[in-house]
């Protein structure tokens, strides 16, 4: 049996709701919503990757293109991970601890 | 057939980590497993021939994200049972969202590839994954490779700059002052009778 496209987009798929199932039922710990967007942006970079692979480019585009574009996701989620939890550290040492709910400090 | 059992296999490990990172109690566990997607899905990168980008995603996944997460859990000492408590409460609502979405994104997706979508091509078998890459990278994309060193140069400031800070009563080398100091701040000539002190 061949693997074919979307059986990678299914993976994408459900590692992406995992992600967003984990924000959602996450709202004490602000430092596993950090991980759930990383995965959010993994199921990002295996689409990038499977549609860069498998598919035919349009006119003007190259071949690799979804994986550069990955590329630069993936800086982009280094430089969130690290800011957020420079963050998140911030705000320990402010709050003494990291609940969701207790960042309000902004009164939005 | 073996490309199919590997990625099975791959598929199946991803998404189980995946699920333990969301529902595992303790966060360093759910660092671990967000590790174990992360290898498993880069297996998946190389079934699909992106050799580099695998290798990328452990590098700086598993070398620097995770470690960088792994460390602040650590360091921050927090009550992670009592943080846990509101889990079962946000279930049925993260679930229907989570099952709405999926519904989605397979409808979208069955939509699409019924029709037999756009051909598949194989990629430039005489040209590896790497060249291919660089050769475009640092061409096409020279401008946006230069903006995501930016990127990260403002993210690495960003981070020093929140998590500095001045603690009081703590003695710092001051590099300036020190340099600056003449011999007539610094040393005093006295001349003292014999049999007094300087008292």
């Amino acid at each position: 049996m061949l693997i074919g496209l979307h059986h990678y987009l299914i993976v994408a798929a459900v590692l992406f709701v995992i992600g967003v199932f984990g924000i959602f039922v996450n709202r004490k710990n602000v430092i596993v919503i950090l991980m759930c967007v990383e995965l959010i942006l993994l199921a990002v970079n295996i689409n990038f990757v499977a549609f860069s692979t498998h598919m035919a480019p349009a006119p003007g585009v190259e071949m690799i293109d979804g994986q550069i574009f990955s590329l630069f996701i993936l800086t982009v989620a280094a430089a969130e991970a690290a800011v957020g939890l420079a963050i998140l550290v911030v705000f320990f040492r402010n709050r003494g601890n990291i609940d969701v709910e207790s960042v309000d400090l902004m009164k939005g | 057939m073996t490309a199919a059992i590997a990625f099975y296999i791959l598929a199946a490990t991803a998404i189980a980590a995946a699920f333990m990172v969301v529902v595992s109690k303790n966060p360093v566990h759910s660092v671990m497993f967000l590790i174990l997607t992360f290898f498993s899905a880069a297996g998946l990168f190389i079934l699909m021939g992106a050799e580099f980008l695998a290798l990328l995603l452990v590098m700086v996944y598993v070398g620097a994200v995770a470690v960088l997460f792994l460390f602040v859990v650590m360091m921050l000492d927090v009550d992670f049972a009592e943080l846990k408590s509101g889990f079962v409460k946000y279930i049925p609502a993260g679930g229907i969202v989570a099952v709405i979405l999926l519904l989605q994104m397979i409808t979208v997706g069955a939509a699409y590839f019924t029709d037999g979508g756009r051909a598949l091509t194989p990629l430039d078998p005489d040209q590896s994954n790497l060249e291919a890459f660089g050769a475009v990278l640092y061409t096409k994309y020279a401008g946006v490779f230069e903006a995501a060193g930016f990127v990260l140069l403002v993210a690495m400031i960003g981070a020093i700059v929140l998590t500095l800070r001045e603690r009081d009563g703590v003695r710092r080398q001051n590099a300036v002052d020190q340099m600056a100091r003449t011999r007539e701040d610094g040393v005093e000539l006295v001349e003292i009778e014999p049999g007094q002190g300087l008292g």
